[in-house]
């Protein structure tokens, strides 16, 4: 096990824990955010140090990582884009928006499936997953950038530009 | 009233009223009450998560009166009628209160069993004909009960790992298994192994061992028995044999002197299976894995299938008769104080009292056990690995089994002890004795069920039968007589050892045939005071404590606190 936690992210993820006084494995979801927040994905390494931080057994870690879509076992590209899929936006077009966005940042995404839902530019720059609602069906389609939130896109280019560092 | 009494709570179960102490779970209520309700993840001895729903009843309570409005009357027997709640409620998590009602059969129950059942096959695949619980199958059985008898599925079943290692003795099918979480809950809650667990939630929902670690705990069979399906299954078990066409014999295992109680799965004299039986006063429903599958060597090619006399540099094979005369002649021409008797802590009493006649009978200077010690794993697996040392001491009437060893081989060394008879033990290998030492014997006779080094250096060998291929009884640690069963016949010309010391005895002047071991439970019961008016039958399947040992099962003690605790029905 050889997580590099620095030490400013540890010390936020033990004062994250002492809000569930009542059972560490409560902080199991906060403290996982945490970690993919600073690392970009959760690792094996990362499980297994939620895992001890938190005095459980790794599968009972690993069995949160897996539930939720939103923790991904896969690193991503520097710029992570997802692209809502639920109704609203595959009618305004989330399916075409994916295709574009593929083209344009060279991603192949025949290797997808269920269990790696990622893809990554060859150059590590950009990757792609499907995500469930994003909750703004008035505006689709709809898709996140890392933090960035973008309705009803429709200037690919544009979109792009912003991430070109 | 006695405390406890005032405890118990009026239950309507199925139309019948009966009284169960307050708490109980509704799902141990009807199972008392003679009254099945199906379920999957439930189990006394586990936790309940309710997750299968299988379990689902309807259930009732008094009305409660509106403010000002009569309350409802009692009826002659003091019971109120029940109103009947219209949605239902699984009977594995919730507990029995005063006159509550439960009903397990009627419309709604029927629909949500086939509803579960339904959701419960949509996915399952259709390999009964080639999976190894059929035939004990919980899904295949309430499929029959409780099903549709069709599914209306029409979309393609998931696909999930098949034929999956998840450790050394046990093998996953991930798409045959329901969710029931049973087997999580015993290496985590059992087992103190918590490897396993459910990743992928959700319609792709598989277990999963950890990556890199697997259930290779000593316990991880147990996990095979209580899957309700056919998930996991046993590599030493899978494809051997069909489960319908076993006898099951009920015995006890002679591996260690815990002796957990086991069912014997066999066909056609061949053992297949061996699997704990229900004792919550020895293994709870638990095995080790290491006494479960060390029954292999029952069938070896090792087996000692006739009487042997050496002759010249080797053995011969001969009649029953000329070798029990070729032992008499040798040992009648003795003093006891030359022969020393080494018989077996695997012994069953019987057996050991018919060794005590021998030791009378020939006034025999030397008797001992050979003691077997291996470390006690906390659990079930005692440190004493003979099944019945405490008989010995009772029986035999020795007091330290095993510490006159050092003083026999002395009296072989200074020619003391001129002949040996070796009862089921073997003298080179379990206990010490060189074959040199063992040279310098005018006489050595052994018995046991494998050729061996004792053996090669034994004038007369004598095969003794196995504890599968013979009745009698044993005491545990515990001090709890438990009845050994006969599961196979022995092969070839091979006895029980009562039969051989028997002729034994005869044949060097001694009469008093006896024919049947059930005359030496007799025999037992009128001359050891322990036994005194105890009579076969009385044993039962689950035995009975006969002496106080102060020896406890650490298994059995952390179960008793989880009972305790409520965490667990027990």
């Amino acid at each position: 096990m050889s997580l590099a936690v620095p030490s400013d992210l540890e010390k936020e993820i033990d004062d994250r824990i002492t809000h569930y006084p009542v059972s560490k494995r409560s902080a199991v979801l906060p403290v996982l955010h945490l970690l993919q927040h600073h690392f970009g994905y959760l690792s094996e390494d990362a499980v297994e140090w939620t895992a001890a931080k938190l005095e459980l057994e790794p599968i009972k870690v690993l069995e949160v990582v897996t539930f939720y879509p939103g923790f991904r076992q896969e690193a991503p590209g520097k710029y992570h884009i997802r692209v809502c899929r639920t109704l609203s936006c595959a009618m305004a077009g989330s399916y075409e928006l994916m295709d574009s966005l593929c083209e344009k940042t060279g991603i192949d995404r025949s290797g997808v499936t269920h269990h790696h839902p990622i893809a990554v530019s060859a150059d590590g720059k950009f990757s792609i997953e499907f995500a469930e609602c994003l909750a703004s069906c008035g505006f689709g389609p709809v898709c996140m950038v890392n933090d960035d939130f973008h309705e009803a896109v429709t200037d690919i280019d544009g979109l792009l530009s912003q991430y070109s560092k | 009233m006695s405390e406890a009494k005032t405890d118990l709570v009026d239950v309507q179960i199925d139309g019948v009223w009966y009284q169960f102490p307050k708490g109980m779970r509704m799902i141990e209520a009807c199972r008392q009450a003679g009254v099945e309700v199906p379920h999957y993840c439930y189990h006394p001895k586990l936790t309940s998560p309710g997750n299968c729903r299988m379990c689902l009843v309807e259930m009732g309570m008094p009305p409660r009166p509106a403010p000002g409005a009569e309350a409802p009357a009692p009826d002659e027997n003091g019971h109120l009628p029940i109103s009947w709640i219209p949605r239902p409620v699984i009977a594995c998590a919730n507990t029995i209160g005063p006159n509550m009602g439960i009903r397990t059969t009627g419309p709604l129950t029927e629909e949500c069993r086939k509803g579960v059942m339904e959701l419960l096959l949509a996915n399952h695949p259709l390999d009964c004909p080639i999976c190894d619980q059929a035939g004990e199958c919980s899904l295949q059985e309430f499929s029959v009960e409780h099903g549709k008898g069709e599914s209306r599925f029409r979309e393609q079943k998931v696909k999930k790992p098949k034929n999956v290692d998840v450790g050394p003795r046990v093998r996953l099918d991930d798409e045959r298994c329901i969710m029931c979480s049973r087997c999580i809950r015993f290496t985590d809650e059992i087992a103190d192994d918590p490897v396993l667990g459910f990743t992928d939630r959700g319609s792709h929902t598989v277990l999963t061992v950890y990556p890199g670690r697997e259930l290779a705990n000593n316990y991880s069979l147990n996990t095979v028995d209580i899957c309700p399906v056919g998930a996991l299954t046993s590599n030493d078990f899978r494809f051997q044999m069909r489960v319908w066409f076993m006898r099951e014999t009920n015995t006890i295992d002679t591996n260690c002197a815990t002796g957990c109680n086991i069912t014997v799965f066999a066909r056609e004299n061949k053992i297949y299976r061996i699997t704990p039986r229900q004792n919550n006063d020895v293994n709870s429903d638990w095995m080790p894995d290491s006494h479960r599958l060390n029954f292999h060597w029952i069938e070896s090619e090792a087996r000692l299938t006739e009487p042997l006399v050496k002759d010249g540099d080797h053995h011969r094979i001969a009649g029953w008769h000329e070798a029990i005369a070729t032992a008499g002649d040798k040992l009648s021409a003795l003093d006891g104080s030359e022969i020393a008797v080494i018989a077996s802590a695997r012994m069953t009493n019987e057996e050991l009292l018919m060794v005590k006649r021998l030791v009378k009978h020939l006034k025999v200077g030397h008797v001992d056990t050979v003691a077997r010690v291996g470390e006690a794993d906390g659990y079930l697996i005692s440190a004493d690995r003979n099944p019945n040392t405490n008989g010995v001491k009772l029986v035999l009437g020795l007091d330290d089994p095993g510490s006159q060893i050092e003083a026999i081989k002395l009296g072989i060394e200074q020619g003391r002890i001129k002949a040996v008879i070796a009862l089921q033990e073997n003298l080179v290998d379990d206990a010490g004795f060189s074959a040199e030492l063992l040279g310098k014997l005018d006489f050595l006779l052994s018995t046991y069920p494998l050729a061996n080094a004792t053996a090669d250096a034994s004038d007369v060998v004598l095969p003794g039968a196995c504890w599968a291929e013979k009745s009698g009884t044993m005491i545990n640690a515990t001090g709890r007589l438990q009845r050994l069963n006969k599961v196979v016949d022995a092969p070839g010309e091979t006895l029980e050892s009562w039969e051989i010391i028997r002729d034994l005895v005869q044949v060097t002047g001694g009469g008093n045939g006896i024919y049947a071991v059930s005359d030496l439970f007799k025999q037992l019961a009128a001359e050891v005071s322990e036994f005194k008016g105890l009579t076969w039958g009385q044993i039962g399947d689950l035995g009975l404590p006969l002496i106080e040992t102060g020896v406890t099962i650490p298994a059995l003690d952390r179960e008793k606190q989880r009972i305790a605790s409520g965490l667990i029905v027990g």
